[in-house]
């Protein structure tokens, strides 16, 4: 069963003659379990895909469903439960005056969670912190567990499918492989499916088994992990990303 | 001999005092900068920052340098008035910073500012000013340099920004140029080309470079030297190529940790950080 279907997705920003069509004619399939990677520059409406499934952006058409839900302008309580989404910048993304034991807890009472007491436990447990953590502020954390507790807060109403919007480009490298490490285990136990946007091949490629690469807004090649790694691009602006990203590792 | 080097740095602490007693953001380290290309490498929090800051005296009160000696060009940074700075900074010396967006003045044309930046060291009018920066424009390699004079800020892209901050910087003429991460906020293509330009007018000028990252593998395409700091010190000092035969954990643990498109792994390896790193002595990097 395809999780994710995404059909002549259009979306765009303002009207008349200030329109710009951020995205244009977009269509892929996400399997159940499958975890996908979509990457280009910024620009190229990779993060307006995702938010435009997540339900942020009002002004799209085209179909998309989810879990052979077909998607409205209006998101139902049970999309918000199975799809949950991280933001990039973990320093923006937590309220500075909650502390990780409400920010998780609103959630939860959210969705209509029992039990939040051992949730929130055993959540913080999954991303790695300690039950020490509950009841700090965010000031009071790296930038690394800061993203614990985001990954931890889109985890709280147990989702089958997770929205990653670069999910470590604010962090080092040291910590990045740490939260790489976390989302890959994660997926594992929880059988999650994953759309991750990133610019950073090495990233995705570490994580996804499937990339698309957008350009322009436009959708310009899928290809699989093994053919990006064996650099068997056939769209030329595939290409050069991948050149410049092997020129800056090496 | 020190009259060849651009920079001398004896023996520099930064300190922040706070509530619970002083920190030190660095902690004793002493490097020198020739006409080459120095990185510094480290995580969020190992000093490199604090480095490249209190080298121009920009450590914000309530924070203060403590040092055996700086020397810009045989100026004596640390007893230099700061009037003396100002002629300094931009002139021997100038530095880029990570974010175009925060560093560029949001209410000036790039043009004012380019010029601003030239005349406050040179004694040149307007139409020269105008024409040096535009020249400076199309060497940073920004197309239709004329059209982008006028524009502000908030009308070019970050890569674009980028180049112009490098312009700016490089239009009085500094012997040294300090960057502090100045392609992480970037794209993976426009990175190579801003950073290629920086490589370009730095060599082709002679100037000696500081470039800051935490980027590993980045540092050692662009640089001679690189001092990989850890909590403040210096734990290892290498030639750029010979990076793989880096010895100290720390080094190799940075280098394991980066996911690699052509060499996948399984997982990732994940640093394990050892308490007597932080109580080794500082290496140190004079030349």
């Amino acid at each position: 069963m395809n999780a994710v279907e995404i059909r002549d997705l259009n979306v765009w920003f303002g009207d008349g003659a200030s329109r710009t069509d951020a995205v244009k004619q977009v269509s892929f399939d996400v399997a159940e379990g499958e975890s996908f990677g979509l990457v280009g520059e910024s620009g190229s409406g990779k993060s307006t895909v995702l938010r435009a499934l997540a339900g942020l952006i009002p002004s799209w058409d085209g179909s998309m469903r989810v879990m052979n839900e077909p998607l409205g302008l209006k998101r139902s309580r049970q999309f918000h439960k199975t799809v949950q989404m991280v933001f990039q910048d973990p320093y923006a993304s937590l309220h500075p005056r909650q502390t990780v034991d409400r920010v998780l807890s609103e959630v939860m009472h959210l969705h209509g969670v029992k039990d939040v007491d051992t949730r929130i436990e055993k959540l913080l447990r999954d991303v790695g912190l300690g039950p020490g953590f509950r009841f700090r502020y965010p000031h009071q954390l790296s930038g690394g567990q800061r993203q614990r507790v985001a990954i931890a807060r889109a985890l709280a109403p147990e989702p089958r499918i997770l929205l990653l919007d670069e999910p470590t480009s604010a962090l080092d490298v040291s910590v990045q492989a740490e939260i790489l490490n976390l989302l890959a285990d994660l997926r594992e136990e929880h059988g999650l499916t994953y759309i991750m946007v990133s610019h950073d091949l090495g990233v995705v490629g570490h994580l996804c088994s499937r990339i698309a690469v957008m350009q322009l807004g436009e959708l310009v090649e899928v290809l699989g992990v093994a053919e990006m790694r064996k650099l068997k691009a056939q769209h030329p602006y595939t290409r050069h990303l991948l050149d410049s990203s092997i020129q800056s590792v090496r | 001999m020190s009259e060849q080097h651009l920079l001398e740095v004896d023996n520099l602490w930064v300190k922040f005092p706070t509530r619970s007693g002083i920190f030190d953001a660095v902690r004793g380290i002493s490097f020198s900068l020739g006409r080459e290309r120095l990185g510094i490498v480290g995580e969020s929090g190992s000093g490199k920052s604090m480095t490249g800051r209190a080298v121009l005296k920009l450590i914000r009160k309530p924070g203060f340098i403590e040092a055996d000696r700086v020397e810009m060009n045989g100026v004596d940074v640390l007893n230099a008035s700061e009037i003396r700075m100002r002629q300094l900074r931009g002139h021997h010396a100038s530095m880029i910073m990570q974010d175009p967006k925060f560093s560029l003045n949001p209410v000036m044309t790039v043009g004012q500012q380019i010029t601003e930046a030239l005349r406050a060291h040179e004694k040149v009018s307007k139409q020269t000013a105008r024409k040096r920066a535009v020249d400076m424009l199309d060497a940073v390699a920004i197309r239709e340099p004329e059209r982008v004079f006028d524009l502000y800020p908030h009308e070019v892209s970050g890569g674009m920004g980028q180049r112009i901050m490098i312009a700016m910087m490089l239009i009085p003429g500094p012997e040294i140029l300090i960057a502090d991460e100045p392609t992480s906020a970037l794209d993976v293509s426009v990175q190579l080309q801003v950073l290629e330009i920086m490589d370009k007018l730095v060599s082709d000028r002679g100037m000696g470079l500081i470039f800051i990252s935490h980027d590993l593998n980045l540092v050692s395409k662009f640089c001679d030297r690189i001092m990989i700091m850890y909590a403040g010190r210096i734990v290892e000092v290498c030639e750029a190529g010979k990076l793989h035969e880096a010895t100290h954990p720390y080094t190799v643990g940075l280098l394991n940790s980066v996911p690699d498109l052509t060499h996948p792994r399984p997982r990732l390896e994940v640093l394990q950080r050892d308490p007597a790193w932080r109580e080794m002595p500082s290496v140190s990097a004079l030349l």
